[in-house]
């Protein structure tokens, strides 16, 4: 038999891609792997596991959907552009560049009061943070206090590297076009001056982004001094280390710059500006009542289309506002149920017909 | 070994002279080393990556690697590229190196093989690498010849020498090799040391029975030709020893320049994916261009005024640019649509399925002790859609073993089987074979059951005496004794061997012969007859005769030859005699045994004299001799006495009926190409049921002129054109049609024909004007037989079918004649462990029996297509999926080429997230269970009509992948949108944005893969499960602190799964995009399910339904299987069990049953099926019963 192999790999020249000529013993094994005889679930799609699928999807959507439809509804939300495009608008003024600072201030009503916990946002739309050369433009390791990226910045945030020799901190397009509006709220009373209601600003970004990703240089007590050898971004008008007075929320952890780093993923959102947390007595956070909204405008987005927006919003279990998820919901647990009604009509007429594959024997 | 092959101009000749290596140096002809192996360490790198980026793919992608590196372009970081390519680079390279570590062990095993050379006058032992042209080496009895030799000398007398030739030609008959007369007598060493003869011969070339040369020696020159020579690959048998001189060495043996690369073959589905892949790289340039377009625009209106913020690039200056980078860029993140991973996860699903084929029980002859082997690994998925089988015949689909089966003496049939109630008994339920122990000298594998023949020879029946005597005389058997009473029998055809076994076995044993005499020992005692004339054999005469004195003195001539020839020839006085004997032969042939007649006649002296001295001048004429002879032997042979006749079987291969009728009714064609005689092939037709009485018509087609082949061509086309055409008034075949419309819907257009054509015609009829004629007409033919065809005719008659038909098409067979043919075809068989191995080598399968070739397309075939498709359409799909998302991403992104998701989800998407599950399913997915495959050949059709997987099963599938892509991006965006996260903050950043849709996607692909998967083993549970948990767990260790403290600007991501996954709103985008995407699936496939199920889906179906009654159809089970194992050979014909499947009610009830299946006409349908399926597989045992009780 060697003989007779090898000389067979001598015409055939070795031999090929599959084994089998090479063992010894030639006789295949008789396990269920190699005699594909493996136990194995055969699942069929019967009517009698589909249809209950389909209602049961059904069934369990349409409540889902209701619910959140429901608790969505409930989420007091007021949206109030201030981007000035309108000559009608007390921010049109604040268009122009020259003007600085531009102070405007915008009156709304609220209809309703806002119970719980009120978040607010300031809204940005036709704004690009998802685009390739925005997103890529920072540097993490700098961000994240790396002393030597500080100092040399990655490639990555050219042209918002260096300016006038000195590296850039933070550097990049994204810090470079951070949103620096200042929005204050006042609540207008009939009865005395308008009462500020209180803005927290720490707790509005992710803990994992505040505490891991975003840290300050390491170095002496003074923060200036570790962001020494730096310059501010081109666009900023001051410096990071300036950001805040706190100290845990200045330079690279400033909450604000933090959310701002966070980009988004479509061309219209908006991020989270202040907290207004629930007063501890019974009243509701924000009053049904007049209020209005100063804003010290210092971001422009008037020349390409771009629009700002505040938003006061209160939220539940899943977040703020979404009729999108519910509405989906409810129809999607509709038309599953339908199927599995329009299925069942089908199979059972199908059967009726006498042409069923189903055997009943 | 890197030496072995070194670049040398082409040689116009060859000079050799023995024992004079300085001089052959002279000419640096290769040494004896060979070299089947592509690389060595040192250069296996580079020329194995050489050739791999002559891979198109492979460059592609590279290209993509480079464009990559284009910072202004680079849309993904290069290692989302550069992993895969290196991986599949990788796999190759170590499938590659493999390959050729084994191609170097067999290398070294041939290179190192011994040898004796003579060197300095003393014969010394050489590795055969280092054996060199002019050498003169020593051979002994068995071994393998070293290189390519002119013998010199042997140990036999007149320096002959016998070799085999089974490695290089496939046939296993000796043959006998001459050394010219000067040199045979060089029969010692010293006279060998001092020959110093000088070959002058042809350049090294491929031609196996070709040389010419001339040895110079002694100022004399000789003549060389292939009778000199011994080749390599050769084994020397019978010869004690011999010398031979090295002529050719190596590479330049006629072995290896014949063993050329052979021609890679391609599947159907192969052609259709690189067409597809061509066509997605159009689909991707297009999308490249619209979003390029997108993006200049973009630029051109937003992205101009937003430079506020966002400054263009250093170079680029204008929109246009902008977009003409994006476009590349594009291209880049697009690419994923044509995955890298395609070819080799391709690869790596057909080599498990060849793994299944080498592995399989079932395939595995116990006898010869072979497996099956699939030698290509590329063409697993074509063994599913083969439409026509071209088979040869003698070792394929009969063993080409003979067996004296049956004889009718002096008018009384011998050798049916009966049992104690008298009736013929079937082969599971005979007794034990008759005992031959009485005689010593019996050949103990002789098997005969019928005892009362061996009774008429024990009470000395003179005519079953006489009757064995002739067989024992009358032959041109050479025997062999190597010890007292260990007869061997060298017989040129096996018909004979037989006839003169059965002799020796019945006590008329052939002992010796020597040129004038025979030596028998007749029950016993030796007797020895004087032979006097030989009147040999041809295909005119169909006899042969010789003429014998007996001890006694008495003169006799013995005749066996054709029934059509002798009966003529016989003495009138044996008209009685004739008729019953007649009665036999008619019986043997209706069961396919081939028959002998058998006759005496006593000569007289004198009329014996006289006749010798007629023939010996006969002999002697100068002009037609032959006819001379003729006429003389006719002369003699007339008058003769009838002694009976012989029927011999030959004797199919186990389960060849049953095969073929199982792969008729898959709607396989099957053609059987022999080099046989008409008669023979249409006889085996017979026996194997290819052609059956029930036929309407075999047309015989023997014309030797184009115009009479045409003729009859047209004849038999216009007879089926008539009857199918005209139900109504075609007289002759209303009949049989209308018949045969009751039982088969299917078969009733055309009725049942089949062409038998032999090689004359057929090389009319293969000429470019009437092929097509020819074609037409065998394809309307249910069963097509051509004989006496060459090998290339084979080839041809393949070719042809392979041009005109877009069918795929199958050879097998087992011989070097069928190696044309085998490596024409889209598959080719080999059926191994016969003579030669020659066939196998050029095949792309093997297997010993025909009848795995059922098992090989019905179930390994069947399912290896069907998971290829599967495969296919799943991936097309996922990479859509994924792929596509990007684009829709493109119109919010501002066509910036910005990813949805996170660079490592792309790397790692095709090669780790989503490619076990596939894999899993594309190895071992399976729709029946094999045994339902071979009960519903019709489950075979898909492939055939290549329904699983073609162009509209491909639009398909990207539909789909897009549909999953639109759902799979708006609907996050629609909730996103303007939604935030239950702690306020912001909810639709990017980060959470892409782990979202990433989480999604893998969840939507896993669950269609597992809707796709049919066959759930524990290996897919794992795979699917272990995919989703591995997505999982790497999605929280690239999100996790301890890799982002490392490399901060690699894992931007910290912190995004815990943040994100925690998040309700995640949780019901991604399950609602899950419901969405998959539910219209189901709901597709269960209606497809209910109005217009698959075969395969109601034969899955009816299996499930079937378990729930388990203990009932495995008994009915279990009947069908008995039945199947017997040959249905040895019975008659109407009561065999090939019979059964074949021609009988029980095909045609099926293939009914099937049919109204299609037609849904009745609402038990499938219980009728079954009732019918059991009853065909349980009425062979019924076939069997039914002699009993009548």
């Amino acid at each position: 038999m060697a003989m007779n192999y090898n000389a067979k790999d001598e015409v055939d020249g070795g031999p090929p891609g599959a084994p089998g000529g090479a063992a010894k013993n030639r006789r295949p094994d008789n396990t269920a792997f190699k005699q594909q005889r493996l136990p194995a679930w055969q699942p069929i799609l019967t009517a009698g596991t589909v249809l209950p699928t389909f209602f049961i999807i059904g069934l369990i959507f349409i409540p889902i959907g209701i619910g959140i439809f429901v608790t969505s509804n409930n989420i007091r939300e007021i949206e109030i552009d201030y981007t000035g495009t309108e000559p009608s608008s007390p921010c049109n003024k604040c268009l122009s560049p020259d003007v600085t600072p531009c102070i405007c201030t915008i009156n709304f009503t609220l209809e309703q009061s806002f119970e719980g916990n009120v978040f607010m946002y300031y809204g940005l739309s036709n704004f690009y943070q998802n685009h390739r050369r925005y997103v890529k433009s920072r540097d993490d390791s700098q961000l994240n206090g790396d002393p030597s990226a500080l100092l040399n910045p990655s490639k990555e945030c050219e042209p918002y590297r260096r300016n006038e020799d000195k590296p850039i901190a933070p550097c990049g397009a994204i810090a470079n076009s951070m949103f620096n509006d200042t929005l204050e709220l006042f609540l207008i009373s009939n009865d005395s001056a308008p009462y500020a209601i209180p803005l927290k600003k720490k707790g509005i970004a992710w803990w994992t982004d505040k505490n891991v990703k975003f840290r300050n240089p390491p170095g002496g007590e003074n923060l200036e001094e570790r962001f020494k050898g730096t310059t501010k971004p081109v666009n900023w008008l001051k410096p990071v280390y300036l950001l805040d007075s706190e100290k845990d929320n200045n330079g690279f952890i400033n909450e604000d710059f933090i959310v701002w780093m966070r980009t988004a993923a479509l061309p219209t959102f908006r991020k989270l500006y202040r907290l207004i947390e629930r007063t501890e007595d019974l009243h509701p956070t924000l009053p049904a009542g007049r209020y209005y909204l100063n804003i010290t405008y210092n971001y422009p987005v008037h020349s390409f289309d771009g629009r700002k927006r505040m938003i006061l919003s209160t939220i539940s279990w899943m977040g703020g506002k979404n009729p999108f998820l519910g509405i989906a919901y409810i129809t999607i647990g509709s038309i599953s149920f339908l199927l599995g009604v329009v299925l069942l009509v089908i199979n059972h007429k199908y059967r009726n017909s006498g042409n069923t594959a189903d055997i009943t024997i | 070994m890197a030496l072995c092959a070194k670049k040398r101009p082409p040689e116009e000749e060859r000079r050799a002279r023995a024992n004079d290596r300085e001089y052959n140096e002279k000419f640096q002809y290769a040494s004896n080393c060979i070299k089947t192996s592509k690389y060595n360490i040192l250069t296996f790198l580079p020329v194995n990556l050489f050739e791999q980026f002559q891979e198109v793919a492979n460059t592609y992608f590279l290209f993509l690697l480079i464009l990559q590196l284009i910072p202004q372009i680079s849309s993904l970081s290069w290692f989302t590229t550069i992993v895969p390519l290196v991986l599949v680079l990788t796999i190759t390279a170590v499938k590659d190196a493999t390959d050729d570590y084994f191609r170097h062990k067999s290398d070294n095993q041939v290179n190192n093989r011994q040898s004796q050379v003579l060197i300095n006058g003393t014969l010394q032992q050489e590795q055969w690498m280092n054996v060199c042209v002019g050498d003169i080496i020593k051979l002994e009895n068995n071994q393998f010849v070293a290189a390519d030799l002119l013998l010199l000398s042997s140990s036999e007398p007149h320096g002959l020498c016998y070799i085999e030739t089974a490695e290089l030609d496939g046939e296993t008959n000796m043959k006998v090799r001459q050394a010219i007369p000067v040199t045979s007598e060089l029969g010692d060493i010293s006279k060998l040391a001092k020959f110093d003869g000088e070959v002058i011969c042809e350049p090294p070339n491929n031609k196996l029975d070709k040389f010419s040369g001339t040895l110079y020696w002694k100022e004399n020159k000789f003549p060389l030709s292939n009778q000199n020579m011994l080749l390599r690959g050769c084994v020397l048998r019978n010869t004690e020893w011999c010398f031979g001189l090295v002529i050719f060495a190596g590479p330049d043996t006629k072995l290896m320049q014949n063993s050329g690369r052979t021609k890679f073959k391609r599947t159907s589905i192969d052609r259709l994916m690189n067409t597809l892949v061509l066509w997605i790289f159009g689909f991707l340039a297009c999308m490249g261009v619209i979003l390029a377009i997108g993006n200049a625009i973009w630029e051109h209106e937003v992205g101009t005024h937003f430079q506020v913020y966002l400054p263009w690039d250093e170079a680029v200056d204008s929109a246009f640019f902008s977009g003409f980078l994006s476009f590349w860029s594009y291209i880049i993140i697009l690419n994923t649509v044509v995955p890298i991973s395609l070819y080799v996860s391709v690869e790596v699903i057909r080599l498990g399925h060849s793994y299944f084929i080498n592995w399989d029980k079932k395939m595995f002859c116990m006898k010869k002790r072979t497996p099956a082997e699939a030698r290509t690994t590329t063409l697993n998925e074509e063994l599913g859609q083969v439409e026509y089988i071209f088979s040869d015949k003698t070792g394929t689909l009969t063993q080409n073993i003979m067996v004296f089966n049956k004889c009718s003496i002096n008018g009384h049939s011998y050798g049916d089987v009966f049992d104690v109630l008298g009736q013929k008994a079937e082969l599971g339920e005979r007794p034990e074979p008759i005992d031959f122990s009485f005689n010593p000298l019996a050949d103990k594998k002789f098997l005969f059951w019928d005892p009362s023949l061996l009774e008429s020879v024990k009470i000395g029946n003179p005519h079953t005496h006489e009757f064995f005597r002739l067989l024992s005389l009358c032959h041109t058997v050479m025997s062999e004794e190597k010890n007292e009473g260990e007869l061997y029998y060298k017989a040129q055809s096996p018909d004979e061997g037989a006839l003169v076994t059965a002799a020796r076995n019945f006590g008329f044993v052939f002992r010796s012969r020597t040129p004038k005499t025979i030596t028998v020992h007749e029950m016993g005692t030796a007797i020895t007859y004087q032979l006097l004339a030989i009147l040999d054999f041809n295909n005119i005469r169909k006899r042969m005769s010789v003429i014998v004195r007996n001890p006694e003195g008495k003169i006799r001539l013995y005749c066996k030859g054709a029934d059509t020839i002798l009966l003529d020839r016989l003495h009138h006085s044996n008209q009685e005699l004739l008729n019953t004997t007649t009665d036999h032969l008619n019986e043997y042939a209706g069961e396919g045994l081939r028959t002998l007649v058998l006759a005496y006649k006593d000569l007289d002296e004198e009329y014996y004299e006289e006749w010798a001295e007629r023939r010996l001048r006969a002999s002697l004429a100068q002009d037609s001799r032959e006819d001379r002879l003729a006429s003389v032997y006719e002369e003699v042979e007339s008058d003769m006495m009838l002694l009976g006749a012989t029927a011999i079987e030959d004797k199919l291969q186990q389960g060849v009926p049953e095969t073929i009728a199982l792969l008729t009714l898959a709607n396989i064609k099957i053609w059987v190409l022999t080099g046989d005689k008409q008669e023979t092939a249409v006889n085996i037709g017979y026996s194997c049921k290819m052609l059956t009485d029930d036929m309407t018509e075999v047309f015989i087609v023997t014309g030797h002129t184009v115009l009479e082949v045409r003729e009859e061509l047209r004849k038999a086309r216009e007879k089926m054109m008539d009857s199918s055409r005209t139900v109504g008034n075609g007289f002759t075949y209303q009949e049989k049609l209308c018949s045969s419309r009751l039982t088969s819907v299917l078969e009733a257009v055309a009725g049942e024909y089949a062409l038998v054509i032999n090689g004359h015609s057929l090389a009319h009829a293969l000429e470019a004007d009437m092929e097509l004629e020819f074609l037409e007409t065998a394809c309307a033919c249910k069963a097509v037989i051509c004989c006496r065809v060459t090998p290339l005719q084979k080839a041809q008659v393949v070719e042809l079918v392979k041009k005109y038909k877009k069918a795929v098409t199958l050879a097998i067979g087992d011989g070097a004649n069928d190696v044309s043919m085998i490596k024409t075809a889209h598959i080719g068989v080999g059926i191994s462990g016969q003579e030669g191995i020659q066939a196998v080598l050029a095949s792309d399968y093997s297997f010993s029996q025909f009848k795995f070739l059922q098992r090989l397309l019905l179930v390994h075939g069947r399912w290896s297509y069907l998971r290829m498709c599967k495969f296919l359409c799943y991936f097309f799909y996922k990479n859509f999926a994924f792929t596509m998302v990007h684009f829709w991403f493109g119109f919010f992104c501002g066509f910036s080429a910005q990813t949805v998701y996170d660079q490592y989800f792309i790397t790692l998407y095709n090669i780790v997230y989503t490619s076990l599950p596939v894999l899993a399913m594309g190895v071992f997915d399976q729709d029946v269970p094999e045994q339902r495959s071979m009960e519903y050949p019709k489950l075979y059709e898909p492939g055939q009509l290549n329904l699983l997987f073609n162009k509209r099963e491909f639009f398909i599938c990207i539909a789909q992948g897009i549909y999953t892509s639109v759902l799979m991006f708006f609907i996050p965006y629609g909730v996103f949108a303007e939604a935030t996260r239950d702690d306020g903050t912001q909810l639709a950043d990017y980060q959470s944005f892409a782990v979202t849709v990433a989480t999604s996607l893998v969840i939507v692909v896993s669950m269609q893969i597992g809707l796709d998967t049919g066959y759930w083993t524990a290996i897919n549970h794992f795979f699917i499960w272990g995919s989703l948990a591995v997505y999982f767990a790497i999605l929280f260790a690239m999100h996790s602190k301890g890799l982002f403290d490392m490399f901060p600007n690699q894992f931007r991501f910290v912190g995004n799964a815990q943040n994100t996954l925690a998040q309700p709103t995640v949780w019901l985008t991604i399950v609602l995009t899950t419901v969405v995407c998959i539910m219209p699936v189901v709901a597709f496939r269960f209606l497809k399910l209910n109005l217009k199920p698959d075969l395969s889906d109601t034969v899955r179906y009816t299996q499930l339904v079937r378990k729930k009654q388990k203990a009932q159809h495995r008994c009915m089970r279990r009947v069908g299987r008995t039945g199947s194992r017997r040959s249905g050979y040895a019975f008659s014909h109407q009561e065999g069990f090939g019979e059964l499947i074949m021609s009988g009610k029980n095909m045609r009830l099926s293939s009914l049953a099937l049919s109204s299946f299609t037609a849904r006409s009745s609402s038990s349908w499938i219980e009728s099926l079954r009732r019918k399926k059991s009853d065909s597989a349980s009425s062979p045992s019924g076939g069997a019963d039914k002699p009993l009780k009548g």
